[in-house]
């Protein structure tokens, strides 16, 4: 066949010969960057992760700080030019000021933007000191937030008793991201550990493990969460019920996970090349490591990419339900349940912002596993 | 010359013609022109063979005719003429139809049919042979449902499937692999179409059933008097069934003609390349000594009364006795000389492959002895070791794969796939180990640079030298190579069996080479093994079992071999085998 030029390897040195040598991961790489939709969503989730883990200089505000006069307040926009006394346009970010009225009818305030008032939003500004990374060191600087301490800034509106949302669902970034994490790094052990042993073993112990599997995949999963939620005592710390709710999810994760691994090894271990990696004397930890790892690291790769949606949807579904993360811990989950009545949706959409974070997450979580699925075997025909 | 050539039919003979047919396929990186510039005539009444290697545009042009070219392909130009479709008179261009178009989907089937390779996966395994084969008759034919039963019958008993009433409503997997493929003859026969398209229909088919399946093909033609283009990369096939040749590469014709003057006068470099490969798998080669090296007394293995049975499987739950096991090797002795080369020839499930992974204790026998008698150790007995103790003797005794693709870790550079027995057996100096994988490279015919590559970037067939260089690095005494060049083209055969022949000689290696094509074995082998159903039936000088076989299976096998001479066509008579089993 004609083969013209390859064109997605760069210049320099003939394509042919770079492709020639180029190692699973380059190919791999090659692969995953012809998928726009994944290359877009994996710089959606650096930035997800860079929230995450910057939250507390990044949010204007701490998540509890309470201001009762501006319960439910709307959403402000965010003005990035004033004008002068001469009515030229100069750099000075501010955001407008609310008159707040009462209803006579429902008794409820309500909030219209007053153009008159502004207030004076700053970058850099020193807000009152606060403990970076769970007290690693204290800050007294935060990204962006009102010049003068006290102003209201509500960028995505305020809840219940006044917080700040945006405020909220960035901490709440640094939770459910993270939740996902470790519940899969939790449920790979398991996975790897008893697939491996499933797939590598055979016979009797492969029989054992998956009726085990399909009983676990058998338990209807909301009910036993459900359960063993409930079961968590009351005066636990906040810490510790995250951990222990991230066990809860990765004892149900590590099923699937363990079915995928046991398939690659199953298919693996009668390829001609493992024969021939033991014809040729290699112990069997090396055969393992050496011939068999390398071709299904990529596969767990991939499908661990797509099982962390799986976790922080089960994570915000549980705290949702109130079951899962208690305030004042702050997750996406936990931020829902106050979207919870109908009330909301009438007068404060915003609440359901957080909402909107899961759906970024999982849909860029889901494109990313998506294209990693697609470049795991380079060499597939 | 015994075999008339056809005389020049008329125009109006024609059936289908292909003009300046271009399918290219655009992957987004680049464009492979699968086929280009095509020109065909199909002519009724006669057989066109489509020769080429693998990769060469054949199948691609047989879906381009039917226009079901499968995406990203694309017919970018040239013309597809049907003359007459259906009743009708006058032409109509099939390339120019959507593939999707009504009119195109009438023709597919009633006009124009097609024989896959796979029968199994062309089959609906849901559907029994009948319904599949009734509803073809009544999507083109405005026929009852009963009418149509009684003809897919008629149609079954053609192609000689016995007891067509009961056969007809059965499914696809309780038939061999050659019944499947009578059905899907019968299938593709039945609305008397004017052109079948036969896509390497006896690729997948050992050879007995091949010669059968060709017969009854060559019967059929000449009953319904359709045009068939057979589509092979096998030139023993065309010279048994062939009217007119065209010879594919690299997607274009090299050269077309009718099949005396292509096997003849073949004016291509090309096709005097491909036809010089086949003829050299005629004969022994040069390389081999002469036969048998017999006298010597010096074994270097001992099989005794080897069997092998693979446990039937048990039920959970069930109180029925668990299956009966299946004897996959029954009572195999034989005898190899130190510097032998011995074949093994059978067929499919004949227990060949077994044997050769029996025999380095991949799989371990039920019972026989395997006696290894190495060149300075004590001879041991290999059938009763632990698996743990058999590795000592894996450096001794290696295996040459039959896929060059599989065999190959494609994640590994072909420095560490080599180094990999070395690095294992102690060699541990970087330096030392770069020198010999180089030398070994260089012994196999590739270049020592090729080490930083991976296997991606390698033929077929450098593969299977990189394989044989991962082989032959520990110095072995003995190798097995398991049908070791059946995946490679013709054109690379006799170069890789040369490559072993002078290797084996080099370095005083014996031989075990498995195999089903009995040219390849009588090319390099001093001794052939026939085995049927597990046994060995025949053992003896490569010659003596080749030319004077004395087992009927035997007999029956080498019969059914196509040669790659048109003048002989007819003139071998096939002998039937049938074994005391089947009954």
């Amino acid at each position: 066949m004609t083969i013209s030029a390859d064109l997605d390897s760069p210049a320099g040195g003939s394509p042919a010969a770079r492709r020639d040598s180029a190692s699973q991961w380059r190919l791999m790489w090659w692969q995953f960057r012809r998928h726009r939709l994944a290359v877009v969503s994996s710089f959606v989730l650096l930035f997800i992760a860079f929230v995450g883990i910057f939250c507390e200089f990044l949010a204007p505000f701490s998540p509890n700080a309470f201001s009762p006069r501006y319960t439910y307040a709307p959403p402000q926009r965010l003005h990035f030019f004033d004008r002068d006394a001469d009515g030229g346009l100069i750099w000075r970010p501010y955001v407008n000021g609310y008159k707040i009225t009462i209803d006579p009818q429902a008794l409820r305030r309500i909030f219209t933007v007053d153009e008159t008032v502004k207030y004076p939003v700053g970058f850099f500004v020193k807000s009152e000191p606060y403990p970076m990374w769970g007290g690693l060191f204290t800050l007294e600087t935060r990204l962006m937030g009102p010049v003068k301490k006290g102003d209201p800034m509500f960028l995505l509106g305020a809840d219940r008793l006044g917080r700040d949302m945006l405020s909220r669902i960035i901490y709440g970034t640094r939770i459910s991201m993270s939740i996902g994490l470790v519940g899969v790094t939790l449920s790979l052990l398991l996975g790897i550990i008893l697939g491996g042993i499933s797939g590598y073993k055979g016979g009797m112990i492969d029989n054992v493990i998956q009726r085990v599997i399909e009983f676990i995949l058998s338990l209807p999963t909301t009910p036993l969460w459900l359960g063993l939620a409930a079961a968590m005592p009351n005066n636990w710390p906040p810490l510790r019920i995250y951990f222990a709710i991230t066990l809860i999810l990765s004892l149900i994760g590590w099923t699937s996970l363990a079915r995928v691994i046991r398939g690659r090894f199953l298919s693996l271990r009668t390829e001609d090349f493992v024969t021939a990696a033991r014809l040729d004397g290699a112990s069997e930890p090396r055969i393992v490591f050496r011939h068999m790892a390398p071709s299904f690291v990529s596969h767990i790769i991939a499908e661990v990419s797509l099982a962390i949606p799986a976790m922080i949807l089960a994570e915000t579904a549980l705290s949702f339900l109130g079951l899962g993360l208690q305030p004042p811990i702050v997750s996406w989950g936990v931020l829902l349940q106050e979207a919870q009545n109908i009330r909301s949706i009438v007068t404060a959409p915003w609440l359901f912002a957080p909402g909107v974070a899961v759906v970024i997450a999982v849909l860029s979580l889901n494109f990313v596993g998506d294209g990693l699925r697609d470049a795991a075997d380079p060499y597939r025909q | 010359m015994t075999f008339d050539p056809p005389m020049k039919p008329p125009a109006s003979d024609l059936v289908v013609e292909v003009k300046d047919l271009s399918t290219w396929f655009d992957t987004g990186r680049q464009v492979i022109k699968a086929v280009d510039n095509m020109n065909l005539a199909l002519r009724r009444g006669r057989t066109h063979c489509i020769v080429g290697e693998s990769g060469s545009g054949k199948s691609v042009t047989a879906r381009s005719i039917l226009n079901i070219v499968p995406k990203p392909g694309r017919i970018v130009k040239g013309e597809v003429l049907l003359y007459g479709a259906g009743t009708a008179s006058g032409t109509i261009d099939l390339a120019k139809l959507h593939p999707k178009a009504r009119q195109i989907r009438a023709i597919r089937g009633r006009d124009i049919s097609m024989i896959f390779q796979e029968p199994m996966s062309s089959l609906s395994p849901v559907h029994t042979i009948g319904q599949q084969i009734i509803e073809t008759i009544r999507l083109h034919r405005p026929v009852g449902r009963k009418e149509a039963r009684e003809r897919a019958i008629e149609m079954l008993a053609q192609v000689k499937i016995p007891r067509p009433e009961r056969s007809i409503d059965s499914y696809p997997f309780e038939f061999s692999g050659g019944m499947r493929q009578r059905a899907m003859i019968a299938m593709a026969l039945v609305c008397e179409p004017k052109l079948v398209i036969a896509d390497e229909p006896t690729t997948a088919l050992d050879v007995t059933t091949q010669a059968e399946i060709l017969d009854l093909m060559k019967g059929l033609q000449q009953r319904h008097g359709m045009a068939l283009m057979f589509i092979t990369h096998d030139m023993g096939v065309v010279a048994e069934i062939a009217d007119d040749v065209t010879v594919m590469y690299n997607g274009e014709v090299v050269e077309h003609g009718p099949v005396n003057d292509i096997f003849f006068a073949a004016r291509h470099p090309y096709t005097q390349k491909l036809l010089a490969s086949v003829r050299a798998l005629e004969s022994r080669s040069h390389r081999a000594g002469p036969a048998a090296k017999s006298g010597s007394g010096d074994a270097i293995l001992e099989v005794s009364n080897l069997t092998m049975s693979f446990a039937g499987r048990r039920r959970m739950f069930s109180r029925k006795a668990p299956e009966a096991p299946v004897k996959a090797l029954d009572d195999v002795s034989f005898t190899l000389k130190r510097g032998e080369i011995l074949g093994i020839v059978g067929e499919s499930g004949s227990g060949k492959t077994t044997l050769g992974r029996c025999i380095l204790r991949i799989l371990a026998p039920s019972s026989g002895g395997i006696l290894f008698k190495g060149r300075d150790t004590a001879p041991v007995d290999l059938a009763p070791l632990p698996q743990a103790k058999v590795k000592p003797y894996w450096r001794r005794m290696r295996m040459i794969f039959q896929d060059p693709f599989s065999s190959l870790n494609p994640r590994m550079t072909v420095y560490q796939v080599i180094a990999e027995p070395l690095l294992n057996h102690g060699v541990t100096e970087k330096r030392v180990l770069e020198d010999q994988v180089a030398g070994l490279l260089e012994r196999v015919g590739l270049a020592s640079d090729a080490m930083w590559r991976y296997p991606h970037a390698f033929s077929g067939g450098q593969r299977q030298r990189i394989g044989i260089a991962r082989t032959i690095a520990l110095r072995p005494e003995l190798i097995v190579a398991d049908e070791a060049t059946s995946a490679l083209d013709v054109s690379l055969r006799a170069q890789m069996l040369d490559l072993l022949l002078g290797l084996a000689h080099e370095f005083e290696m014996s031989l075990i080479f498995i195999g089903h094509d009995i040219g390849v074995i009588r090319y390099m082998c001093d001794r052939v093994a026939v085995m049927h159903r597990g046994r060995i039936v025949e053992i003896g000088d490569t010659d003596t079992v080749c030319d004077k076989p004395s087992h009927p299976y035997t007999r029956s096998l080498i019969s059914a071999i196509p040669k790659p001479d048109p003048r002989l066509r007819g003139k071998t008579e096939r002998i039937r085998y049938k074994s005391e089993v089947e009954g």
